[in-house]
């Protein structure tokens, strides 16, 4: 990274010349390569995709290869929400709270099946799919995901993090439930969702 | 391989001894003695299943309930009883008229446990037990208005839409399920050991006195 040692740097124009102690860059590339390999997870783990997850952060897979060194169990000081499990609706308002909790810049991971759609869950108690409840970055499939999956999915995140520009004031925007009680109205869920479920009539919010 | 046994317990005999016509009939399943009782004396026949010395029933291992799919039959209440002495199980069903109230005195006064098993009962299949101290749903959260998710009535996916569970449930107070409350302690405070009193007082939770 042209790092001198103070001793070759003393005195030694030439030295100087061919490894000098700066570089040049983009605010944004900076940045963004600072946020995308430390990204700290707030493990949100209700099912059996959590014991993949912890497969994930322990030896043989380490997330920590990835800056996930710490996982972080307070909202205040995470980055990235992992929801790994399938979400009931008596947990929706709580997920809500912590991502409201989570300080920008933040992203979300829905791992699974059941976080991403519901899964097998269709019933009474279960979301269909957490993007109706919190924003979601990046959906990883599998019932449940192996770690290489999970791991698939966080490099994509990263990816897109380092796409990112602070120029773009909308990648910041909280994204808040509307007046209505909302965080996507039925009418867009059923607008980028085929029909669903056992039947033909059957829509996401009906 | 041992065979299973086709004969019924012999508290199927001592309770016919005992309470007469209030036994409704017996029956062996797979091994396990079945003996259905009238809903009026429910609650005398459990006590005495578990207080009679020859039973010593003394375990209660769960209670649930049944709605069969045929409309004839009724709905049932299901008490798993075991006796940790003689290592023997009994089970007793009350049947209950659908077109009635469901309602069975409830056992909490005999088993400590019946409390949390009762109320899931109330919660899925709405039967009320009458005499518990704390009849509130438990699966469910509180204001929950589908009904009762395991009876045969409700549908799989609920009564309201998902644009509307949706809604009630991001409108919900996370806390609320969570506080002193829903854990029963500001109930019992006054007999929590005193460290945990003093814990308390000192209170994360906030107004707890």
């Amino acid at each position: 990274m042209g790092l001198t040692s103070p001793d070759d740097a003393a005195g030694s124009v030439e030295v100087a010349a061919v490894s000098p102690n700066f570089l040049t860059t983009t605010l944004d590339s900076l940045v963004n390569w600072g946020r995308a390999n430390s990204l700290w997870p707030m493990p949100f783990g209700t099912a059996c995709c959590a014991i993949e997850f912890m497969a994930t952060a322990a030896g043989r897979f380490d997330i920590a290869r990835f800056g996930m060194e710490r996982m972080s169990f307070s909202p205040r000081q995470a980055d990235v929400l992992i929801c790994a499990g399938r979400l009931p609706f008596k947990l929706a308002p709580i997920i809500r709270r912590i991502w409201d909790q989570m300080p920008q810049p933040k992203w979300a991971i829905s791992m699974g099946a059941c976080a991403s759609s519901g899964g097998i869950f269709d019933n009474y108690a279960m979301v269909q799919g957490i993007d109706t409840i919190i924003p979601v970055d990046v959906y990883v499939p599998g019932c449940p995901p192996r770690p290489e999956g999970l791991l698939y999915g966080i490099m994509l995140l990263q990816k897109k993090i380092k796409g990112e520009s602070i120029s773009d004031k909308s990648l910041r925007v909280e994204h808040m439930v509307d007046e209505r009680g909302f965080f996507l109205p039925p009418e867009v869920i059923d607008e980028l969702s085929e029909p669903f479920g056992n039947s033909v009539h059957q829509t996401r919010s009906s | 391989m041992t065979a299973i046994n086709t004969a019924p317990s012999a508290s199927v005999d001592a309770l016919r001894a005992a309470f007469g016509p209030a036994i409704v009939r017996h029956a062996v399943s797979c091994g396990d003695t079945i003996v259905w009782v009238e809903r009026d004396r429910s609650h005398e026949i459990l006590a005495w299943l578990k207080e009679t010395p020859g039973q010593a029933f003394n375990y209660l291992t769960d209670v649930t309930a049944v709605e069969y799919r045929d409309a004839e039959l009724p709905f049932e209440v299901v008490y798993q009883l075991r006796s940790l002495d003689r290592k023997v199980d009994l089970r007793v069903k009350i049947p209950l008229d659908k077109s009635e109230p469901l309602a069975v005195d409830t056992v909490t006064d005999l088993w400590r446990g019946a409390d949390w098993l009762e109320r899931e009962v109330y919660d899925m299949f709405g039967v009320t037990f009458t005499g518990h101290p704390d009849l509130r749903r438990i699966l469910m959260w509180d204001t929950y208005a589908e009904g009762y998710p395991l009876r045969k009535d409700f549908p799989l996916r609920g009564n309201f839409t998902r644009a509307e569970q949706t809604r009630q449930a991001l409108a919900a107070n996370p806390e609320a399920h969570y506080s002193i409350a829903e854990l029963s302690i500001a109930d019992a405070f006054s007999e929590l050991p005193e460290d945990m009193r003093r814990r308390l007082d000192k209170g994360e939770r906030g107004e707890l006195r």
